[in-house]
């Protein structure tokens, strides 16, 4: 095989393909969006299953911290907006004040998993355990899903703003927009859900 | 396993060098595909051992079995469950997903690799972590989870009723892992065919069994989520302590059976689909004919896909839920027989008038669309309700499952390995030896099969570890049938011997091939034979579909994909 064959096996060729227009890696995100909606979906559809044959999990409910819930969701919803504008900067391709907004939106994680500790501490404390009811159960295992969904954006959010910083890899900043905004999303349904439903 | 040497110019040393980087922690698809292959078989080695094993305790209960010693009830029920769980979760699934997927997908659609070669490695290196788990588990204090590969709470979420602290996590988590490395890989497949696809490849010149692999993927990443969901509820149960599960603290069992069969379902479609892709790539091959009415197929697999998702609830007709909703999921279950009936059916007509070759990969084939035909058949007396309710859990449920994924699993793959062996070696399969494994497979497989029908008929339940308990059902007639199910299921294994020296031998002594020993269409016949690190030495453009054989006006009976028209391939 010639010199100039071996170089051509060895410039993915794949990576560069776009047969249908959009972008390979947010394909790829949306496809690990649509398997997380299921993972979610099965934990949250079964929840609202049980909860309809469990009269009882209304007066759980009834203990958990409404005001908390409510400033995590405009915590989380403002950290969204500050995701967006880091797009926006990177569009322009204005990769350090995409990381400065980036670095917001990780603030607004933190904030968040800060009110959440606080939050559960508070309720273990007063004996609102995971083994208490199954309602705890879901609700321990439902949010710390989320949060742990909340860390995992956080870190990967941090090495993109430290590419992006240096100007590297700037489409990346669109991605885990995209990824937060789903975050995003299932803590609209999980508010309801285990905060204001009771 | 024989890749190439790329030879390449001293300043162009880009090619992986050593044995690890070259075999073990390559990103090239063709060697993740045959890492895929080769830990699948070597499962199905153990699998089938396992099977050995409680079939003789079955056939000549508290007698010692050679090989293994006596079996005890513990080990029994941790025989059949991992049999099970490896069967599909360490053989199927990795073989004729994983596997083939990876080593089929790019060549097929005329690329070098997939989109994200190291998410790749990732999922097969996360694959391979829970194969150690699970052969790790069989080894415990406790012994193996022994609760069914369905893993039914209460008596799998607490170590109380099971008795296996140490196997039923264990088990768990290797379940759960292997789902990881099938997302990660699914959603590869899908992301390489939506855009890493050759020019001129449109939607509808796809090969199937690239279409078929990628709506299972997508139907696997549609309906595993609740049983993950599922498993870190089990897995909590198991470990911390919460009763998700458990009746008495307000849990509920069913729930489970729910999110199980949500996804365990919709699972014998995920293994299915690519196992009648590659029935229709052969079919059209050896019978020198125009695959049948393409788009119907098609159509016919995505249609399945989708009722795939709302028959899951057939498997509970027992479990006490409402008799309303049982006529439902009566309904959608012979409804699915329609779409994967008119599949068969478009199969039989690709045949109907075509000139057919009883090559090793043909007759296997054809002995798929025989067989399947025998299991699906046989569901539609499990999935209406009213005969179900006699026949569940006895063995006529284990027969009719066997004759839907023995087709599936092991006919399939061996009309897969014999058919694509030329591309992945370079070399070919002895046809002899490949004919005498194949008549010692399917024969015996029928013995082990059609007398279990009978015995599950009779009465027999599937999970009893000893009959000499249940005079009633260990009449003379049916201990003879168990007795003929073990030894056909003897002999059958033992043929195995036959295709691992077929295989072994042919990969070192084969005949020598060329690119396309089989003058078929598909773009992985235009690569070397096997293909080298990038796959193509030019990157093909496609031009037309890829089952256009014996086209009237053509001196060739095949018309490969990536031709020009105006170009004539030189005389074979």
């Amino acid at each position: 095989m010639s010199h100039a064959a071996d170089v051509r096996a060895h410039v993915p060729i794949a990576t560069g393909r776009s047969a249908t227009g959009i972008p390979t890696a947010r394909l790829a995100v949306w496809w690990v969006l649509a398997s997380e909606i299921v993972i979610f979906g099965g934990l949250i559809g079964s929840y609202v299953m049980l909860r309809l044959h469990h009269p009882h999990w209304a007066e759980e409910a009834s203990h958990t911290n409404t005001v908390a819930g409510a400033f995590n969701t405009f915590v989380l919803l403002t950290s969204s907006l500050a995701a967006v504008l880091a797009h926006q900067a990177a569009e322009a391709r204005n990769g350090p004040r995409a990381a400065r907004f980036l670095g917001l939106t990780i603030l607004g994680g933190l904030v968040f998993l800060m009110v959440k500790s606080f939050e559960w501490s508070n309720e273990i404390a007063h004996g609102f355990t995971i083994f208490r009811d199954v309602f705890w159960s879901y609700y321990y295992v439902t949010c710390g899903l989320h949060g742990l969904h909340v860390i995992v954006g956080m870190v990967i959010m941090g090495i993109v703003a430290a590419d992006a910083r240096r100007g590297r890899n700037l489409h990346r900043v669109e991605l885990i927009g995209i990824y937060w905004h789903f975050v995003d999303a299932v803590w609209i349904f999980l508010f309801p859900l285990f905060y204001i439903a009771k | 396993m024989s890749m190439p040497a790329p030879a390449h110019g001293a300043a162009v040393a880009h090619a992986p060098e050593s044995f690890w980087s070259r075999y073990v922690f390559s990103t090239d698809h063709k060697v993740i595909g045959l890492q895929y292959m080769f830990t699948g078989m070597a499962m199905a080695l153990i699998g089938g051992f396992m099977a050995y094993v409680f079939r003789m305790q079955l056939a000549f209960p508290g007698q010692s079995v050679p090989l293994y010693g006596l079996v005890t009830a513990r080990e029994y029920n941790a025989l059949i469950t991992n049999h099970g769980s490896i069967m599909i979760f360490w053989v199927s699934m990795p073989v004729l997903i994983a596997g083939l997927g990876n080593f089929l997908i790019p060549l097929m659609i005329g690329c070098d690799d997939m989109v994200f070669p190291r998410l790749n490695r990732l999922s097969y290196q996360i694959f391979f972590v829970s194969v150690v788990i699970i052969l790790i588990s069989l080894v415990v204090p406790g012994g193996g989870f022994g609760g069914a590969w369905t893993a039914y709470p209460p008596l799998s979420a607490s170590a109380h009723y099971n008795h296996t602290p140490w196997g039923a996590p264990l088990w768990l988590l290797a379940v759960a892992l292997e789902f990881v490395a099938f997302l990660l890989g699914g959603i590869n497949f899908t992301v390489t065919v939506m855009n890493a696809r050759a020019p001129g490849m449109t939607a509808m010149r796809i090969p199937i069994v690239v279409w078929m692999i990628v709506i299972a993927s997508l139907v696997f990443m549609g309906s595993v989520g609740p049983l993950i969901a599922g498993a870190v509820m089990l897995f909590l149960d198991q470990t911390v302590g919460t009763q998700f599960f458990d009746p008495k603290a307000g849990g509920d069992p069913l729930l489970w059976q729910h999110l199980f069969w949500f996804f365990g379902h919709p699972e014998v479609y995920v293994v299915l689909l690519p196992a009648t892709g590659v029935v229709a790539e052969v079919l059209t091959v050896f019978a020198r004919k125009k695959l049948f009415a393409y788009k119907t197929i098609l159509g016919t697999a995505i249609a399945t896909g989708i009722i795939s998702f709302f028959v899951w609830a057939h498997h509970q007709f027992v479990a006490g839920i409402d008799p309303r909703m049982a006529h439902l999921f009566t309904i959608t279950t012979l409804l699915i027989s329609i779409p994967v009936a008119e599949m068969l059916f478009a199969f039989i007509a690709t045949l109907y008038g075509g000139s057919i070759e009883f090559a090793t990969p043909m007759l296997w084939a054809l002995a798929f669309i025989a067989e399947f035909l025998i299991g699906g058949v046989t569901g539609i007396f499990l999935g209406a309700n009213a005969t179900d309710i006699y026949l569940h859990d006895t063995y006529f449920v284990v027969a009719h499952f066997h004759y839907t994924f023995f087709p599936i699993a092991i006919i399939g793959t061996f009309a897969a390995i014999t058919y694509w062996f030329p591309k992945m070696f370079g070399r070919r399969m002895s046809e002899t030896l490949g004919k005498i494994h194949f008549w010692g497979t399917v024969i015996p497989f029928n013995l082990i099969f059609i007398p279990l029908f009978l015995t599950g008929v009779a009465g027999q339940h599937r999970r009893i570890y000893s009959y000499e308990n249940f005079p009633q059902l260990s009449t003379p007639w049916l201990n003879h049938l168990a007795v003929i199910a073990t030894v056909a299921l003897i002999v059958m294994l033992a043929f195995q011997v036959v295709f691992l020296v077929n295989f072994f031998w042919s990969m070192r002594h084969g005949e020598e091939v060329g690119a396309n020993p089989w003058n078929a269409n598909t773009l992985e016949w235009a690569a070397p034979s096997p293909p080298p690190h990038g796959n193509f030495v030019t990157m093909p453009a496609v031009y037309r579909g890829p089952y256009e054989y014996g086209v009237p006006d053509r001196d060739l009976d095949y018309w490969p994909q990536h031709v020009p028209n105006q170009e004539e391939l030189p005389r074979a």
